[in-house]
């Protein structure tokens, strides 16, 4: 595993300081002691694989901007992907895995790791393409012109 | 602006709706001249679809001309006449880059719920749900482009509106089908369905150096068509065992290359595949599977949307068969597409049997999907 640099919440450049010998940068938050009887495992990383160097997806060590807004809740990682094809950047929410959500929190769109998966492909999105992708709008966002 | 809704199972109608706008920089707003029924519309018009909503516009092959263009759009201007792939995609994801279009990462702006279909993400599509897209149908008058300078495609003036219509999804899906078989001089082919799609096939392997082309339907209009505007070869499966009669044609061994274009049934589901799950009897594809050659190659192009049923996966091991399928991956084919159309070398027009205005959009589709009056394609024109 590559070595470990500490992200702070301003985003300070830490793509040299984190970059190894193979390129890999990570960022990382310390992580506070467990409570007892939590789950003892670390949370799953949530991970998508962008077009581009480690240096290129995370210019000056500063997270994308889709990432931003979960500074403090979230750690980051991200090293080359093999075969050329990228950075494969990962995340996973601090303090561990907030289990199943349960139907209730998918319902009124409180569930953490789609929020997550949402930001990674945001980020990605952005990165790749400058921009992120935004659907029709609905009939039922915009009433219909009369006739 | 007017577009055609689905109103729920097999019920469609003509409706004003908000006109397109502006999403992204890299956007454009088409107004559209041709759109066309196409069969994988024919699972979301029957209800298979959970994720498609009352007033959600279909159609997704489509030709127009530009009439607003983000601030990021480069390749084109207002008053272009572009053809639109039916597949939008980044163009700029590892996908994109290896040619994978269809496979795009960016190209639905479904969030992740857009990865639970598949297991990833693929490539987006026109008219189909906001799970599969998020971008309205182009059965309308105007439609939005995202991704422009990726997606559409100026049409050479030698080329009819009428032809290139079809370059946005039949004829490109025909070549891939060629393309994955890796078709070339001296092979048989057989292709199961002689709708837009068989056909196009067909050509695509004859331009690609196949020795015979076999085309296998059960409308004899469809299959005179195959004859005479491809110059492969017919057989009705109503009247002769195909296996028995794949087998004479190509000296016993079977064809080299088998492509299923027929997709899966477009008749009323039950509660369970309305609700995502059942399963399909791909009785073309078992076919298929059973008259190849030993070694050869089973190419799936219909539209399939989930499971199948019985699926010879032991005839697939026992001959050492390689079994591809994609969606259409239109970006990497379209401009070679409209070269050899305005070269007079890829003829469409013939599969456009029945034009009608888009009010008459709903006839269109219950002839489509019945193929009723020898209905091939139903070109809409808002």
């Amino acid at each position: 595993m590559a070595r470990m640099g500490r992200l702070t919440a301003a985003g300070i450049a830490l793509a040299a300081a984190g970059a190894t010998a193979t390129g890999v940068v990570v960022h990382r938050r310390e992580r506070s002691p467990r409570a007892a009887g939590s789950d003892p495992r670390p949370g799953r990383w949530q991970v998508v694989t962008v077009a581009g160097r480690p240096e290129e997806v995370l210019p000056l060590g500063r997270w994308p901007e889709p990432l931003r807004r979960l500074d403090g809740a979230v750690e980051l990682h991200a090293r080359p992907a093999p075969g050329g094809r990228g950075t494969e950047l990962a995340a996973r929410p601090l303090g561990g895995d907030p289990g199943f959500p349960g139907l209730g929190a998918h319902l009124v769109g409180d569930d953490p790791g789609r929020f997550l998966r949402q930001a990674l492909r945001e980020a990605k999105q952005l990165a790749e393409t400058g921009e992120v992708l935004r659907a029709d709008r609905s009939r039922l966002d915009r009433p219909a012109a009369s006739g | 602006m007017r577009a055609l809704c689905w109103e729920g199972a097999d019920e469609l109608a003509v409706r004003q709706v908000p006109d397109p706008e502006l999403r992204n920089a890299q956007d454009m707003i088409v107004r559209v001249r041709q759109s066309v029924t196409c069969g994988a519309d024919l699972p979301l018009l029957a209800g298979r679809s959970p994720y498609l909503v009352a007033g959600d516009v279909l159609g997704h092959e489509f030709l127009g001309e530009v009439v607003e263009v983000g601030p990021e759009v480069r390749r084109h201007r207002v008053a272009d006449r572009v053809v639109v792939c039916a597949a939008v995609s980044c163009g700029a994801c590892w996908y994109c880059r290896q040619g994978l279009f269809a496979c795009c990462d960016n190209g639905t702006a479904g969030g992740p719920e857009a990865e639970s279909a598949w297991g990833q993400p693929v490539g987006g599509c026109y008219g189909h749900p906001a799970r599969t897209g998020g971008f309205a149908g182009s059965h309308a008058e105007y439609v939005r482009v995202p991704y422009a300078d990726v997606g559409a495609f100026t049409v050479p003036e030698a080329v009819s509106d009428d032809r290139a219509v079809f370059a946005s999804d039949a004829a490109p899906t025909g070549w891939l089908g060629a393309e994955l078989g890796e078709v070339g001089p001296g092979d048989v082919v057989a292709v199961w369905g002689a709708g837009a799609v068989g056909q196009l096939t067909a050509g695509a392997a004859l331009a690609r150096g196949a020795d015979r082309v076999v085309v296998i339907d059960d409308h004899d209009d469809r299959l005179r068509m195959v004859e005479r505007h491809v110059g492969a070869e017919p057989l009705n499966y109503r009247y002769v065992d195909v296996a028995a009669e794949l087998r004479e044609r190509s000296g016993g061994r079977g064809p080299d290359v088998c492509v299923e274009a027929v997709g899966m049934a477009a008749g009323p589901p039950g509660l369970l595949g309305r609700l995502g799950g059942g399963a399909e009897r791909p009785l073309a594809l078992r076919e298929a599977v059973h008259a190849c050659r030993k070694g050869g190659t089973v190419v799936v192009l219909g539209t399939w949307t989930g499971s199948v049923d019985a699926f010879p996966l032991g005839a697939v091991m026992n001959k050492g068969l390689t079994v591809r399928s994609a969606r259409q991956h239109g970006q990497r084919w379209i401009p070679t597409l409209l070269d050899r159309m305005a070269r007079d070398e890829l003829r469409t027009e013939h599969l456009a049997t029945h034009r009608l205005p888009l009010e008459r959009a709903a006839d269109g589709y219950a002839l489509f999907r019945d193929r009723t009056d020898g209905c091939v394609r139903a070109v809409f024109t808002p």
